[in-house]
């Protein structure tokens, strides 16, 4: 395997591209190529949109550019369904409406969804046996919403099953990898977090200009984190949950993962909206987020809870002071909290998620789709082997501690128990940080990428540690974004969150887009070890 | 089976004997050797609405299996439940009108099974919080004047299952979701029935005022009224016993049928030494018996939760105020009406008012009539003739195609004595069959009655002279004989004589 530099990677396009008038008309014609490879290389929404508009490159060849990445790329497993044609018909289409001047906020812009969504006549599996030859005919609300943006759907991205894990290696399509690698040992693949692992990798690696994810429990800012993202969960019952394949019902919430803070602006826009088939949809008048983005936080409070920094590492403590820095220097104020709930989250998440999920899986029974055990003669039968043989062991896990903590007698002494500790903490951010502060600050991991080997060594509760910062938000049903905010001394990406209060995802952007200018990741981003990629020019 | 062939079983009911306590077999006497029956029923009562409780599918019936079914139905993945706020204000209006309390905020819970026909696997209903809760109704007891009051627990909506098909082959079951997700409301009453007969009574009688308020069809053969009965014994003035639960109860016949086998074999257990165990048992139509199909150790753990896809009913003054307006007159306020303004007889208002039509219809038939004295007679009329004539026919009283205003006439007819009762019958008869009008009828046929003196006269001259030897017979004492010389009088004047005048010539000719 070889390990390059992107710096090197240019280096060379810019080579090329010289080196054209020296040689002969194909090495020229190489060198271009090369160039407008760097050029879809980091593509934001904008900029694609740019391109598009301006005939720089049409939507066909940017999808086809996209597509043949993930199949030369293959090896990352990010994207595991693609339909070519029809990605090209859309792409087509979509230089139609460009050409007759239709103006959309995506049109034209290739996207990649996480398996979790319904995608009308593709193939949409959750990344579990059960769902394998899935086809839905129906198209979820946010990926509709998408598709009415403009939006070129790539395929679906790998995920955790049943968006079940923080490492994306419970996938029945295996795991999905970050191209990026550590420096202390870089021969070791390393995992994009979970559950949304394959589209972190995806929008990480380029294979698609930006992507959608979930998050119940962490799922969108774990990987955002992990992979150097931006990635929102949003306020429950922002986005319709409708045609989302359910995890946990009062946790889930679908929000975007981008290159940078404005992509997250345009996509959660165009993702979010009330919706009456979901009754947990909240009618509220979805804010031009873009508007929000550039302007002043000056006289912003941001508040930082004692309880969410205790047994940080070194490396994480030095990270939030460096960005509370900037905050000061952007004319925040800080503002110290104790919220005493908050630390009960990760105990009710795990009450909660799996007792919702135990119920929510009971539909997978073989009886009317997905997969179904073969020669069973009684009914029974037909529930226990399609189930035993199709849900994975970390679904099962999950299922096998939901139905325990429903169980009669014990529904006081733990569901009911969970869902006073959730009041709590809901009561706590509202009367003991949201009447104080803006917005409040924390890691949205402990850690840093790690490799399959290191999630092997973990036991499920060691793993279930990763989403302690996370969970938090969607215990709590508030808005929660990850920014990229530093490198590791291992060379990785390191992401804080931003939690805000219900529907102030506005503010949030607004204190991300300042934090991704001091971060200024971008410029790190070239350090990170990367894995040499096939059509990295 | 039409709802007038039901009305005939059910008013044979009123002659039976209540049961309220069964004696042990072969003892009498002592308040030791007595048995009181508790029994509480479940009914789910299907919600009249055009769609689904969570879907926009229609509940019609007897469509093609599975051609009434969305992706919500079926549990599709990623499919959310909305609620149909129709089917909660037809909730709202059936509590009022049992005399409930309308919280303010109810929850749906997941009932957590599986099942081939519960796509889901779990059905959404209400546990924790139901809509309804502490509400009566008072059922009539087979003496015609007293009442009891039962006590209704709650109400609480939910979602039905699919139906299983097991005998369309012999290797596959087959599943149709036509069903599944129709809106049904269960009905859960306290434990205060004392006999098979007040279960009966109350089943009638919440059917009676569904059908009023329009909120369920309650046809029992197409399942959308099913009953469950829990069923204890125990010594009067003793804790409850061990209660059981029967289902797959088709019919209110069959309700009395499987409550009084129960009761019977609770009885003869306890008195063998045997302990009652908690169990659901199902009812056999055809042998007329309960056998068991689980007990309380094998029975589900439903893991009841809050169902998170929905948000609580939330419920405004003015949406139940709304609603109480538009309530109907209920039967037992149109049955004291009906005592007090036609001065009706306690059993004729009961039958009369059971169904809101025939109640229409009645009333409809008394504005009819021009004589004050007529209610009385339009109602025996209704009750005897024309019940029994729905019966012979199989129709139901909205089947009938003459106006009922009909009957109002035709008992003016006999009150204004243009016609005898006799002949009022045959009129009735006609009637039914061409829908003519009864005045017509009489005017066509000639069956005017015969007032003449003079003409009366002279066939009871005729009779007297033919019959000497009974004339005889009548002057040495017979006194009886009378009615032979009248029927004979009637016999020649083709039943059209009036009976009074029959009498009197006949009396003035012979004494």
């Amino acid at each position: 395997m070889i390990i390059s530099k992107t710096e090197n990677d240019e280096n060379i396009a810019l080579f090329s591209f010289i080196s054209g008038g020296l040689c002969d008309i194909v090495s020229l014609c190489l060198g271009m190529l090369k160039f407008i490879c760097e050029m879809k290389k980091d593509l934001t929404i904008s900029a694609a949109r740019n391109g598009l508009v301006s005939g720089e490159f049409s939507s066909f060849e940017l999808t086809s550019w996209y597509l043949d990445r993930i199949e030369q790329n293959a090896s990352l497993n990010a994207v595991i369904t693609i339909d070519r044609e029809k990605s090209l018909l859309a792409a087509q289409r979509a230089d139609e409406k460009i050409a007759t001047g239709v103006d959309l906020p995506l049109l034209g812009v290739p996207i990649a969804i996480k398996d979790l969504f319904c995608t009308n006549g593709m193939r949409t599996t959750a990344c579990s046996k059960v769902l394998h030859d899935f086809i839905p005919g129906y198209e979820s609300t946010v990926t509709q919403n998408l598709l009415d943006d403009g939006a070129v759907f790539l395929g679906k991205t790998n995920m955790d099953e049943f968006a079940m894990g923080s490492a994306n290696i419970s996938s029945y399509f295996g795991p999905c990898f970050l191209p990026f690698r550590k420096k202390s040992d870089p021969s070791v693949r390393l995992v994009p977090g979970g559950s949304s692992g394959g589209s972190a990798s995806a929008v990480a690696s380029d294979l698609c200009v930006a992507a959608t994810g979930s998050d119940t429990g962490g799922s969108i800012r774990q990987p955002a984190s992990f992979s150097g993202l931006v990635g929102i969960k949003p306020t429950y019952g922002l986005c319709s949950r409708w045609g989302m394949i359910a995890f946990a019902s009062s946790l889930d919430q679908a929000g975007p993962l981008t290159k940078t803070v404005e992509d997250a602006a345009i996509m959660l826009k165009s993702m979010a909206g009330y919706d009456p088939k979901d009754s947990t949809s909240e009618n509220v008048q979805i804010p031009d987020y873009l508007e929000s983005i550039g302007q002043s936080i000056r006289g912003i409070k941001i508040g930082i809870a004692s309880e969410l920094m205790a047994g940080l590492s070194q490396e994480n403590l030095e990270l939030i002071d460096r960005v509370c820095g900037w905050l000061k220097d952007s004319g925040c104020e800080i503002v110290d909290l104790s919220l005493k709930t908050v630390p009960y989250s990760l105990p009710a998440y795990y009450i909660i998620a799996p007792a919702e999920a135990s119920s929510n899986l009971a539909r997978y029974d073989g009886v009317r789709y997905g997969y179904r055990a073969e020669g069973c003669r009684t009914i029974d039968e037909l529930f226990v082997r399609s189930r035993s043989e199709g849900f994975g062991e970390e679904v099962k896990r999950r299922i096998l501690a939901g139905t325990y903590v429903l169980s009669a007698g014990y529904y006081d002494a733990y569901y009911a128990k969970a869902l006073k500790i959730r009041k709590m903490i809901r009561d706590d951010f509202r009367d003991n940080a949201f009447s104080r502060v803006d917005a409040v600050l924390l890691m949205t991991t402990p850690t840093t990428a790690f490799s399959i080997e290191e999630s092997g060594k973990m036991t499920p509760v060691e793993m279930y540690l990763n989403d302690v910062f996370t969970v938090t938000a969607n215990i709590a049903g508030l808005p929660g974004i990850s920014i990229p905010a530093g490198l590791s001394g291992d060379g990785l990406p390191m992401g804080v969150q931003l939690l805000g209060d219900r529907f102030q995802e506005e503010i949030l952007l607004r204190i991300a887009h300042i934090l991704e200018k001091c971060a200024n990741f971008g410029e790190l981003k070239k350090s990170i070890l990367m894995e040499d990629m096939v059509n990295d020019g | 089976m039409g709802k007038a062939a039901l009305r005939r079983t059910e008013t044979q009911n009123f002659t039976e004997e209540p049961r309220h306590f069964v004696r042990s077999s072969g003892t009498t006497g002592s308040r030791n050797d007595e048995w009181e029956i508790v029994i509480g029923l479940e009914v789910h009562a299907q919600i009249s609405t055009k769609s689904k409780l969570f879907s926009g599918s229609p509940t019609d019936f007897g469509a093609d299996p599975n051609s009434q079914v969305s992706f919500y139905d079926a549990a599709m993945p990623g499919m959310l439940p909305v609620l149909n706020s129709a089917a909660v204000d037809l909730a709202i209006k059936s509590g009022l009108s049992i005399n409930g309390t309308i919280n303010k905020i109810s929850k749906f819970d997941r009932k957590n099974y599986f099942y081939p026909d519960l796509p889901a696997g779990y059905q959404i209903s209400q546990l924790y919080f139901p809509i309804v809760t502490n509400g009566y109704i008072d059922i009539d007891l087979p003496d015609g004047s007293s009442t009891k009051r039962i006590n209704i627990e709650r109400i609480h909506i939910e979602q039905d299952a699919g139906k299983s098909i097991h005998d369309l082959s012999p290797e596959s079951s087959y599943i149709d979701l036509n069903r599944a997700g129709i809106p049904l409301m269960e009905i859960v009453s306290k434990p205060d029935m004392r006999s098979s007969l007040e279960a009966m009574q109350y089943v009638k009688k919440l059917r009676t005022i569904l059908r009023y308020i329009e909120t369920c069809d309650c046809n029992m053969e197409r399942g959308n009224l099913r009953v469950d009965a829990n069923i204890s014994i125990r010594r009067p003035g003793d804790p409850f016993g061990n209660r059981v639960e029967i289902k797959n109860i088709n019919s209110i016949r069959f309700l009395g049928q499987a409550l009084d086998y129960e009761a019977e074999r609770q009885i003869m257990a306890s008195e063998s030494g045997e302990e009652i165990i908690q169990e659901t048992r199902l009812f056999d139509a055809v042998t007329g018996q309960t056998r068991s199909m689980r007990t309380k150790e094998n029975s589900d753990d439903y893991r009841y939760f809050p169902d998170p896809d929905l948000r609580p009913i939330v419920l405004t003054d003015e949406r139940i105020d709304k609603i109480r307006g538009e309530l109907p007159e209920l039967p037992d306020a149109k049955k004291a009406r009906f005592i007090e303004k036609y001065s009706l007889s306690e059993s004729d208002a009961i039958v009369l008012t059971e169904d809101r039509v025939t109640a229409q219809y009645f009333e409809r038939a008394v504005s009819a009539s021009k004589f004050e004295e007529s209610p009385r007679l339009i109602a025996n009329w209704i009750i005897g003739e024309l019940f029994a004539f729905l019966n012979k026919s199989g129709k139901d009283i909205d089947d009938i195609e003459f106006p009922i205003e009909y009957i109002g006439e035709l008992v003016d007819l006999i009150l204004d004595k243009t016609i005898s009762g006799n002949i009022a019958k045959s009129v009735f008869t006609r009637m039914v069959e061409t829908n003519e009008n009864p005045s017509k009828i009489v005017k066509d046929q000639g069956l005017v009655q015969i007032r003449d003196d003079s003409v009366i006269k002279k066939v009871v001259e005729e009779i007297i002279e033919k019959n000497p030897n009974q004339v005889a017979e009548y002057k040495s004492g017979k006194q009886q004989l009378f009615g032979f010389f009248v029927g004979q009088c009637m016999k020649a004047m083709q039943g059209k004589g009036n009976p009074e005048m029959i009498n009197e010539i006949l009396r003035a000719m012979l004494d």
